[in-house]
């Protein structure tokens, strides 16, 4: 500090000259040498001052805001690894969730599967009932059918017999049948 | 109808026809009604329906009998289809058959032929059952056209079939 005080003054009073004004300021940025010497003075006592009365208060705060800043800091590393954690937790839940999409596609894709050949294995043994079935209505009708063209052919042929025995039996072959009745009945005992 | 109802009412068909002196007559001529009713649908309709009032059915019985059969049978059937035993008749009429042959210790031999037959056909066919069955038979013939020739007479149990019907039937059994 002395030193640069020296060296200012040193300065200045190379640079300061008198005229007939008065004392003249030789320098446009340095003052003269008692403004200095007051000056300075002024300042030491000044800056003496502050450091006496403002300078614990503002260690104080300093303490105070570097204390805030630590635990704006420990919070915030805090903050950091509870997000690290629950990172953590996300990356390893979409892992699982992967995993549970996963099992769920190839689940849902062995019960497409399953009930696909289930599906298929109804309906062949239902189309193979239902041909079936329709092959035996087939053969009944026909069976009907034959059966009672039948029935209606021997009714028929049965009615044809009967007209023609009727036609055929006349009066005097109606006598011989009752004669011979008798006679045979007669006869037997 | 119960048996002992149908043996009331042909008892008391019985002793009136005896009464009045025409048993055999009498029993002859419901007989051959009785075949007729058994043979005809609309007469046993007839006589058996119960909204037809019991007037209207005896005044059927007139139409039928009045002038072919005797007052007493005409009567005595009147008699049973207006009490209402219309559906009964044919079993009476058999139960006072069988009594009238059982008073004449007959049997009852029914014959059923395609034409009727002549007194002495009867005469001969009632001797020729009575030899062939060791019994005295009261012949009850019945023209029946469905046997179509020969005839078929039924003594008690025994049945001699010597119809045209039945060897057409064994016929149509055999093809």
């Amino acid at each position: 500090m002395n030193a640069l005080f020296t060296v200012a003054r040193i300065v200045a009073e190379r640079s300061v000259h008198q005229d007939n004004d008065g004392i003249t300021t030789p320098s446009k940025i340095f003052p003269g040498r008692a403004e200095i010497i007051y000056g300075s003075i002024a300042s030491i006592l000044i800056f003496g001052l502050l450091y006496k009365f403002a300078g614990p208060a503002v260690k104080k705060g300093l303490a105070g805001r570097t204390e805030r800043i630590q635990k704006e800091l420990d919070s915030a590393a805090a903050d950091t690894a509870a997000a690290a954690t629950e990172s953590g937790d996300i990356r390893k839940a979409k892992g699982d969730i992967g995993a549970e999409r996963d099992r769920l596609i190839a689940e849902a894709d062995a019960q497409a599967t399953a009930l696909l050949v289930d599906g298929r294995a109804r309906l062949d043994a239902e189309l193979a009932e239902l041909k079936a079935r329709a092959a035996a209505d087939i053969e009944t009708a026909k069976n009907r059918g034959v059966d009672e063209l039948r029935a209606e052919i021997a009714r028929l042929s049965s009615a044809a017999a009967d007209r023609a025995v009727a036609e055929s039996v006349d009066g005097a072959i109606q006598q011989d049948l009752i004669e011979s009745f008798i006679q045979k009945v007669g006869a037997s005992t | 109808m119960s048996d002992a109802r149908i043996e009331g009412y042909a008892k008391a068909l019985f002793e009136i026809a005896r009464a009045e002196g025409s048993l055999d007559e009498v029993e002859d001529e419901l007989f051959r009604f009785a075949r007729s009713y058994e043979s005809s649908d609309a007469l046993r309709s007839a006589l058996t329906d119960d909204m037809i009032p019991a007037e209207r059915r005896q005044a059927i019985v007139d139409d039928l009998l009045g002038s072919k059969a005797t007052s007493t049978t005409t009567q005595l059937v009147r008699m049973v289809v207006g009490t209402g035993r219309g559906r009964e008749l044919p079993a009476i009429i058999d139960q006072l058959v069988l009594r009238a042959s059982s008073a004449k210790h007959l049997e009852v031999a029914e014959v059923r032929t395609a034409v009727a037959l002549t007194a002495d056909q009867q005469t001969r066919l009632a001797a020729a059952l009575a030899n062939a069955t060791g019994k005295q038979v009261n012949l009850k013939v019945v023209v029946d056209p469905s046997v179509l020739g020969g005839i078929v007479a039924t003594v008690g149990d025994t049945v001699i079939d010597g119809s045209v019907r039945t060897r057409l039937d064994q016929l149509k059994a055999r093809l």
